[in-house]
């Protein structure tokens, strides 16, 4: 970068070729999001097909309790509109505002992973472990995965109120912001599917 | 100096790029939001309370307002439309889509088909069965 400073022509050559990888941060991105999408594909299907086979064991109306689902489910879409409000805190450059944001986003997400670890220390409690029956295996496979997304996003949510405190709302720092705030309203998606998908059609059998 | 320069109209650059494909307003948040949280209580209150009365119709019901409310938190909270990235996020889902439909159809159909060939027959049915 230095030596090309010195000489405009190649000055411009070089930002040019510098600003192509952050576009392309947020293409190759939304890739590897298409290709979780492809995972939660999987294990969806791998429910729809296995979901039924209780093995004499309990079914999902005798385990889901709809209305902690639905609490768990506010969560996770709080938690999406609050995200929404440090990305637009962001733009307008308010790196406290931000980080408040971004705060309490992380507290409701906590919520949501302690709510449906309760909810699993629950069902493993009553006996509905994995190795109970292939729903039970499927079911925390599935919805086990999403969590693990969700507990990851956490992590990568305070990394990234670190570096903000750090090094304030620089470019680098507004991109990694950018892929979380896909990868938090994504996991969102995926939790449609489950909350529809295998809470309620569970509960409707 | 000149990389001063150079670097605002990189940023800038990438405002213009980014803007309305990557950035949302507050309207659009809020707007989402609303939406979400109402398709979100609808399918919950039509299980809790069976307000259809029938089960098949109520499982269509919240498919349905499952697959609007994807529709909802793909335009207003991840920004999706066949414009950003040169369409080539677009291009992304649509193939995604292709293949996640391929995935579960196609999984639900030759299981469901594989549980009735291999239904528990009786022995008599076997002996009909035989070649």
């Amino acid at each position: 970068m230095k030596t090309a400073a010195g000489q405009p022509d190649s000055t411009t050559f070089y930002l040019e070729e510098e600003h192509h990888p952050e576009q392309g941060t947020m293409l190759g991105f939304w890739i590897y999001l298409m290709s979780d999408c492809l995972i939660f594909a999987v294990l969806f299907a791998t429910y729809a097909v296995l979901g039924r086979n209780y093995a004499a064991g309990p079914s999902p109306k005798d385990l889901f309790e709809l209305p902690l689902v639905a609490v768990n489910t506010t969560m996770l879409l709080f938690s999406s509109i609050t995200y929404g409000f440090a990305m637009l805190e962001m733009e307008k450059g308010k790196q406290k505002n931000t980080l408040i944001w971004l705060t309490i986003t992380g507290l409701f997400g906590l919520a949501f992973v302690g709510i449906e670890l309760y909810e699993f220390a629950h069902l493993i409690h009553e006996g509905a472990t994995p190795q109970r029956s292939a729903f039970l295996s499927a079911f925390f496979t599935l919805v086990g995965t999403h969590g693990l997304h969700v507990t990851l996003g956490i992590v990568w949510l305070v990394i990234l109120m670190v570096q903000v405190n750090q090094r304030g709302l620089v470019p680098e720092n507004k991109r990694r912001l950018m892929c979380l705030s896909l990868f938090w309203h994504f996991l969102d998606v995926i939790w449609i599917g489950v909350f529809t998908f295998v809470y309620l059609m569970g509960v409707l059998q | 100096m000149s990389a001063a320069t150079d670097s605002n109209q990189g940023a800038h650059d990438h405002h213009d790029h980014g803007d309305g494909a990557a950035h949302g307003s507050m309207k659009g948040y809020v707007t989402g939001f609303v939406l979400a949280a109402i398709l979100t209580a609808i399918p919950f209150w039509l299980v809790m309370t069976d307000a259809l009365g029938n089960k098949q119709t109520t499982g269509l019901v919240i498919m349905a307002l499952a697959v609007v409310q994807i529709i909802v938190h793909m335009v207003y909270f991840l920004h999706m439309n066949t414009k950003s990235e040169g369409g080539w996020n677009f291009l992304a889902l649509i193939f995604t889509l292709t293949l996640v439909v391929i995935t579960l159809t196609g999984s639900i159909w030759v299981m469901y088909h594989l549980n009735t060939n291999m239904m528990p027959m009786s022995p008599m049915d076997m002996k009909h069965q035989m070649p």
